[in-house]
């Protein structure tokens, strides 16, 4: 009887290992890489948000893990391969720079599947994913074309990538529609983060006659600026009221929840494949906050019927007769910027003072 | 072209420059005394988080710069005790501080980060602040920005006037010398590296409380290694590292100014040029090896112990 007892404790204990293992097997491991701290309110807050989401989403299928801060470079690699070499069965890295690690990674671990943000190599287990940012920028452009007195709107430029001149370009185009005056001043920091250097090019750009400030950059730095200088503000990446209630005229929201959840659910239903996305307004992968209560109502309608129209399709903030700084014809009247244009887009559009540095 | 935008490049430049210049004549002191601290930049973060956790919650700025200078000795001491008492290698308890800096502060700043407060007044000086160009390049900055110039002005006359001084720099040229004639090596060296956390703590919370006054994780954004590189630019002397700082901010801003002004440079050359005039001035001030040798402390690095 007591032998049998231990038996059956023993069998038990077995099942329990048995089951808690296959448990731990059909857990889906799940890994980011971060180009800047989670605390930055701004670019990696907003991945973060979208890793907290698929936690809560799917639970005790799936098992989430960070790495924030990580250098675009050697150091990429390191961290991706580690990540995919401890049982991450997906990864996201969320950062243009992270490209070439995350190929080599892809094919040094063709069963792990990757997920890059931002970049345009692919891989059958390397899947891009973007937002159309310049969405919410057109619709920026707008409001701040409208909102500007001195008619310069400042822009404070990460590094001149196709993401961010593709933002200016639609910056320009939705504000000069608006206002045929208007003129852009912009400044490359060559960082994404340095809120003191942030803020230095906030205080130039405003003390060179700008009364908006525009930024590409990560930090609320310049929105606080903005606040003490008496100007208008975007914020960039998530909700940056806080930093400036007066001056912060709306940020453009970066929202990745619901694209991670589907690509993780995709992963545990075996489904998942290698795609190229690029979502805007329509599934809500962009979202504008709330408009300052400053802007009068009419320039708010406006502002919410170009985002309506770009969600429904009826208005193209890239919709053709644009010509480049030399003149020549990018997109024809009546057509509208492919896709292929709009990524690779390397060039300023016509009216843009300066050059795009080399 | 009008030189309008001048004034207002002055100004930028100062807010750029002053968190250098706490940083860098706090390090002049530490290395002087025979010690590299490589932990700058964490003893800086830690001043920005505990200054502007301060400033938050009690809405005193004073009580703030305080709290950073205390934090930032706090975290030096621990470099202290390690290096001057145990005798750890300098160079890798240095590195491991500024790790563990950026990674508590990120940890203390966690419940701090979207939070924000009106930030440092500028003093107004009747009168005074009202004069047109001089009036707001000398008399229109808050008060840490003299405190700076205070601070580089009485590190300078100490150095090479006091007692005190003479006793630090003896400590940092020949530690067996100093110990020999009964001054306390250990002592002199714990003073120097709590100063000079004191004066990281300070430089970093002026970034929090004056600069921007927000909390965002990593915002010292290597400034403390910037401090650490103008210490050689200066050749461990007070005055050309206050000048090296403004040297640097100077550069780093014109070229934002020239780019918003339209003029045709590489953004990524501009940025580059702070670093290039630092490894300049270091060519040209090691040429002649024998001065180099002359400047540097000579215990710079070098552990003491009594039975050695």
């Amino acid at each position: 009887m007591k032998f049998r007892s231990k038996l059956a404790t023993a069998a038990a204990a077995v099942i329990l290992a048995a089951g808690v293992s296959s448990a731990v097997q059909a857990q889906l491991k799940i890994g980011f890489v971060y180009v800047g701290p989670i605390g930055d309110h701004g670019w990696s807050y907003e991945h973060n948000q979208g890793r907290l989401a698929i936690e809560k989403a799917l639970g005790d299928k799936v098992m989430t893990t960070y790495v924030e801060k990580v250098p675009e470079g050697a150091d990429a690699q390191r961290v991706i391969s580690k990540l995919a070499s401890s049982g991450h069965g997906l990864i996201f890295t969320t950062s243009f720079g992270y490209m070439n690690p995350t190929l080599r990674a892809a094919k040094r671990f063709p069963k792990v599947k990757f997920e890059h943000a931002t970049g345009f190599k692919r891989a059958p287990n390397m899947s891009t994913y973007s937002a159309r940012f310049y969405e919410g920028r057109y619709v920026v452009g707008k409001v701040v074309g409208n909102m500007t007195k001195s008619n310069v709107i400042g822009y404070i430029g990460s590094f001149p990538i196709p993401e961010v001149i593709r933002g200016i370009n639609a910056t320009y185009l939705a504000a000069k529609s608006v206002n045929p005056n208007i003129k852009m001043k912009i400044v490359w920091v060559s960082t994404w983060f340095d809120p003191g250097k942030e803020a230095d090019a906030a205080k130039t750009l405003i003390d060179q006659g700008a009364d908006v400030i525009m930024q590409h950059t990560d930090s609320p730095a310049p929105v606080q600026v903005a606040q003490q200088r008496g100007v208008w503000a975007v914020g960039q990446a998530s909700d940056m009221t806080n930093f400036g209630p007066k001056a912060h005229l709306t940020s453009i929201i970066d929202n990745w929840a619901p694209y991670y959840v589907a690509r993780a659910k995709a992963v545990l239903d075996g489904t998942w494949k290698s795609t190229d996305t690029w979502d805007g307004f329509k599934p809500g992968m962009v979202q504008m906050s709330a408009f300052n209560k400053a802007i009068p109502a009419n320039v708010v309608a406006l502002a919410n019927a170009t985002r309506d129209g770009i969600t429904n399709g009826t208005i193209f903030p890239f919709a053709g007769e644009i010509k480049d700084q030399a003149g020549k014809v990018r997109v024809k009247a009546g057509a509208k910027a492919d896709d292929g244009l709009l990524a690779g887009m390397n060039f300023y559009v016509q009216g843009i003072d300066g050059t795009i540095p080399k | 072209m009008s030189v309008d935008w001048l004034i207002p490049a002055l100004l930028t430049i100062v807010t750029a420059a002053t968190p250098l210049v706490f940083a860098a004549v706090g390090e002049v002191v530490v290395e002087k005394a025979g010690v590299l601290n490589l932990g700058v930049e964490g003893m800086m973060i830690i001043g920005a988080i505990a200054a502007f956790a301060t400033a938050v919650s009690t809405g005193n700025e004073f009580l703030a710069i305080i709290a950073g200078a205390g934090a930032g000795m706090l975290i030096a001491l621990i470099f202290g005790v390690l290096t001057v008492y145990l005798q750890s290698n300098q160079v890798a308890t240095g590195l491991a501080l500024t790790i563990f800096g950026l990674g508590l502060s990120a940890l203390i700043g966690h419940s701090y980060v979207g939070k924000t407060f009106d930030g440092l007044a500028k003093l107004n000086i009747p009168g005074l602040s009202d004069i047109p160009v001089i009036g707001p390049v000398l008399f229109g900055h808050d008060a840490l920005v003299y405190l700076s110039v205070v601070s580089v002005a009485i590190v300078a006359w100490v150095l090479t006037r006091t007692r005190m001084g003479l006793l630090i720099r003896a400590v940092g040229e020949n530690h067996d010398a100093a110990h020999s004639i009964g001054y306390s090596v250990t002592l002199v060296r714990l003073g120097a590296i709590l100063f000079g956390g004191a004066m990281a703590g300070v430089g970093g919370a002026y970034l929090s409380v004056a600069y921007t006054p927000l909390w965002v994780e990593n915002m010292t954004a290597g400034r403390g290694w910037i401090a650490l590189a103008l210490v050689v630019f200066a050749s461990w002397k007070p005055w050309r590292a206050f000048f090296g700082a403004y040297l640097f901010g100077g550069i780093t801003i014109i070229q934002l100014y020239a780019q918003g002004m339209g003029v045709e440079v590489s953004a990524q050359f501009l940025s580059m040029l702070p670093y290039i005039a630092t490894i300049l001035v270091l060519v040209i001030i090691s040429r002649d090896s024998a001065r180099a040798r002359l400047d540097a402390p000579a215990c710079l690095g070098k552990n003491f112990h009594a039975s050695g």
